[in-house]
């Protein structure tokens, strides 16, 4: 079994499978609950000031029957008071010393950090997180993503609180941001210990077309809120895939957004992160998905001969480019396995309207459109493929004309049966850049031709 | 529920059998629906002889556009009602799901066109949905009111045309009212639609055509076109001694009496069906599920020759009926008082009683569901109109137009008994031919 335990600025944690500041840990009742189900650690319900919620908090956007694609909540930082949270956090760290607790905090003035500082370190936190991130309500005080989105109070504020911290800082940021680069190297300048991200992003999740009102409806009225869930993972392993090449970020990070699986975990450490957090995925479906997350990673480790986790970490970083390093000369083609076909033909439709018209049906040669690059009509091949199971519906691909986009593989509803098959491309192996630097960048059709 | 609905008696023996495939929840119908994927081409139209847009439909339910869904289900069936709950799904549209072909459960086709139609007709009926256009003053007549002509005057009707439609019995609907299985489709369900087609202005007159009644030449003077809808006539007999006298009856008739008459409702006893099609095997259910003490299903072949469906024989054996293979009654046994009490068997050679091989089992209701006559009479009162060799009205496939160009024909008196879906096509296509040749 490969080992899954990581170091995360100083901080040792038995697996990277960290639960991200949220309701899941609100309380320590919840968090012991979530360790003995598995999980390496807990980023604790942001603590500061209480403050007051509103009902309902949260909406979401399903996909078909699959519920929760999105999530997004209005709900503000732990309304519990102080004094509780610190005698649970210094509960749970007596009762689990080997797992990680780390305090998220949100305050404003330099001393109510000091102060917020200082009781979270003395109830026994491994770490602190400060939230620059929240996107709804707090922001509208000044504090959460009103912080994340300005890089000077970045740096500030967390070089204040590294006057007071013993422990490792973390900066959570938000993703409601330009560039986050820029915030990833604030954070870093006020030397901060590590970053998580992605907070939750701005959003208006639905409207209730009934009372036209937005959800989640509070009354008569909402308000935007953070978004957050499977949904997002595609913005959050940007960003995080960002700042782990940006030759500034030297501190390590904290991958969060959509994570739901081992895979997904996989993912983030593979873009550069040393833990992951998780939130949507456990008020989906409970502490107990760590389960399949710690045994499939191990799993995957070991098939690829990974001792460790730290093995992965970044390995797939080399392999995320700017455009103009992409060679031109690759092509792929798709290829339609008649024996798994079931003849629903979806592919057709999607790529006669959405793609580059050279999917075909039946046995007869077609007619290629008007703007096609191929001469001449497209030929079916032949022998003509009967599939097993759809028989003559079995569409076929117009090679010549197809550009490789994937598109008919990912509409395809039977895993396996459309393939992209490398082929020998008319361009040759360059990049733009290397046109650019040979000064070949002039395409003819352009805008003075 | 219209008067016409609300005039069927209390206490008919249909009413005990509970709904198979009970309306879905709005839930069940979205979730049902996600799972269509959508298909290019789909099978399942061109698998419906109406070639509703089904997965369009399905879309449309999955978005939350009922009344959407249902238009686009009505465009093409204006029957899509009881089509949803009478067509055999499995061999038509659903038996072509894709899903099949990979092993999955193919989509719930009917149910759903029967969650779109129900949820947006309602109370209302298709005046939810249609208003029909102003007279135009074109007038047709439909002789006979089931669903061919149901579909050729509603079609009519919304293009502003005057239709009448001639029934001789007391409850219009035609084998929809009279002859469904009940689990699929009961009898107030059947009436309902047909006052739903009624709604858009479509008149019924109670007669009979023919001899002794309305006469063709009366309609043909009066009316721009005649539809022929007349169905099929009375149940055949096998000719075999014992057979006249009570307790052996015709399956249509009884299928009739067990639907629509309070008194056709006493227990059932030991039944033996006569017959392999379809309306064998639906008596032979409703027997069963009536609490029939025992049902036996007799047929000259064997189970592969058989014309009824493998998923409804499956569904009657399931329900405790026994089939009686490669035998055919040679006799009816009575006792000194005439009361059925048997039916003596012969075994079958290539259909054919073998000589020798009789035996006996006891019954005390035999109901014979081998085929049904002919309605030969009706051509006769229109000149010009044929017969083929099987005694069905010849028609032009496009058009629906029998030799004489005002009459047209359509359902089980034209392709010989098919199913509700096929006489709708027919009468909606002689409909839209009428209109586009109006248009002219």
């Amino acid at each position: 079994m490969a080992d899954l335990s990581i170091d995360f600025a100083g901080i040792k944690s038995p697996n990277p499978f960290w639960l991200a500041s949220a309701p899941p840990t609100n309380t320590g009742e919840q968090i012991m609950r979530a360790f003995d189900a598995g999980w390496g650690g807990a980023v604790w319900k942001t603590l500061g000031d209480p403050i007051m919620n509103v009902s309902s908090r949260f909406g979401a956007v399903d996909l078909g029957t699959y519920k929760m694609m999105g999530l997004n909540n209005i709900e503000l930082i732990s309304d519990r008071p102080l004094e509780v949270n610190l005698k649970e956090i210094y509960e749970v760290k007596k009762r689990y010393p080997k797992h990680v607790v780390i305090a998220s905090l949100m305050t404003e003035t330099k001393d109510d950090w000091r102060v917020l500082i200082k009781r979270a370190e003395d109830a026994g936190a491994d770490g602190l997180e400060l939230n620059f991130g929240c996107p709804h309500g707090m922001c509208e005080r000044g504090m959460g993503s009103s912080v994340g989105q300005e890089p000077k109070l970045i740096t500030e504020i967390t070089s204040w609180t590294k006057e007071f911290a013993r422990t490792p800082v973390l900066v959570k940021l938000t993703p409601n941001t330009g560039d986050i680069s820029e915030a990833g190297l604030a954070a870093v300048a006020g030397r901060a210990d590590g970053l998580s991200l992605i907070n939750t992003i701005k959003s208006i999740i639905g409207i209730d077309l009934d009372r036209m009102v937005v959800l989640p409806r509070v009354g008569d009225g909402s308000t935007n809120g953070g978004y957050c869930g499977p949904a997002v993972k595609p913005i959050a392993m940007h960003m995080v895939a960002a700042l782990a090449r940006e030759a500034g970020i030297t501190v390590p990070i904290s991958g969060i957004g959509g994570i739901s699986n081992w895979r997904d975990a996989a993912e983030f450490i593979a873009l550069g992160s040393t833990s992951v957090q998780v939130c949507t995925a456990v008020m989906h479906h409970g502490y107990r998905i760590v389960e399949d997350m710690i045994e499939g990673l191990s799993e995957f480790l070991d098939q690829r001969g990974m001792k460790s986790v730290n093995e992965l970490r970044g390995a797939a970083i080399q392999s995320y480019k700017e455009w103009g390093e992409l060679d031109l000369g690759y092509k792929i083609v798709a290829r339609i396995d008649d024996q798994t076909c079931i003849g629903c033909q979806v592919c057709v439709t999607a790529c006669n309207d959405g793609a580059h018209q050279c999917i075909f049906t039946g046995d007869e040669e077609k007619q290629r459109p008007p703007h096609a690059h191929a001469h001449g009509p497209a030929k079916p091949p032949r022998p003509f493929p009967v599939g097993l199971i759809a028989g003559a519906r079995v569409p076929w691909i117009d090679e010549p004309e197809c550009v490789g986009c994937n598109l008919c593989q990912l509409v395809c509803p039977v895993p396996g049966c459309i393939s992209m098959v490398e082929v020998a491309g008319e361009n040759p192996h360059e990049t733009w850049n290397d046109r650019t630097r040979d000064g070949r960048t002039k395409l003819p059709g352009g805008i003075h031709d | 529920m219209g008067t016409l609905a609300s005039s069927l008696a209390e206490g008919r023996a249909e009413e005990r059998l509970p709904d198979k495939k009970p309306l879905l929840t709005r839930a069940e119908a979205h979730a049902e629906a996600e799972r269509c994927l959508y298909c290019t081409d789909a099978p399942c139209i061109q698998a419906c002889p109406t070639t509703i847009d089904i997965p369009t439909f399905i879309k449309k339910i999955a978005s939350g556009n009922v009344r959407g869904s249902a238009r686009t289900i009505l465009e093409q069936n204006l029957l899509g009602y009881s089509c949803s709950r009478v067509c055999p799904v499995e061999e038509l549209c659903a038996g072509s799901c894709v899903y099949e072909g990979w092993g999955r459960e193919p989509i719930q086709i009917g149910r759903l066109q029967r969650f779109a139609t129900e949820q947006a007709l309602g109370e209302q009926g298709l005046r939810a949905l249609y208003t029909p256009k102003p007279r135009n003053g074109r007038k047709v007549a439909c002789i006979g009111a089931g669903p061919a002509s149901l579909a050729f005057a509603g079609t009519l009707a919304l293009e502003g045309v005057e239709a009448v439609l001639f029934e001789k019995r007391a409850v219009p609907g035609g084998l929809n009212a009279t002859g469904i299985a009940p689990y699929k489709l009961p009898a107030k369900e059947a009436v309902r639609e047909v006052e739903w087609v009624l709604e858009l202005g479509v008149r019924i007159e109670h007669a009979h055509v023919g001899e002794g009644g309305k006469r063709g030449a009366e309609l043909l003077a009066d009316y721009d076109a005649v539809f022929v809808g007349v169905g099929l006539g009375e149940d055949s007999r096998l000719g075999v001694p014992g057979e006249d006298g009570p307790g052996v009856v015709g399956a249509v008739d009884w299928i009739e009496q067990m639907k629509l008459d309070p008194k056709a409702n006493g227990p059932l006893g030991r039944v033996v069906v006569v017959g392999g099609g379809n309306t064998a095997i639906d008596v032979a259910r409703e027997c069963a599920q009536l609490g029939a003490t025992e049902v036996a299903m007799v047929y000259r072949r064997g189970r592969d020759a058989m014309s009824g469906y493998a998923h409804e024989l499956e569904g009657a054996r399931k329900e405790g009926v026994r089939l009686v293979e490669q035998a055919t009654p040679v006799a009816f046994l009575r006792d000194p008082a005439g009361k059925l009490v048997g039916v003596r068997l012969a075994r079958t050679e290539g259909g054919k009683p073998v000589a020798g091989s009789e035996y006996e089992i006891p019954c005390d209701l035999a109901v014979l569901a081998i085929g049904q006559a002919k309605l030969r009479a009706i051509a006769a009162e229109f000149p010009g109109v044929e017969l083929d060799a099987r005694g069905c009205v010849v028609v032009d496939e496009a058009t629906r137009r029998t030799k004489n160009p005002k009459v047209f024909a359509g359902g089980d008196c034209v392709n010989g008994g098919t199913e509700v879906v096929n006489a709708v096509a027919e009468g909606r296509d002689a409909a839209r031919f009428l209109i586009a040749e109006w248009s002219k």
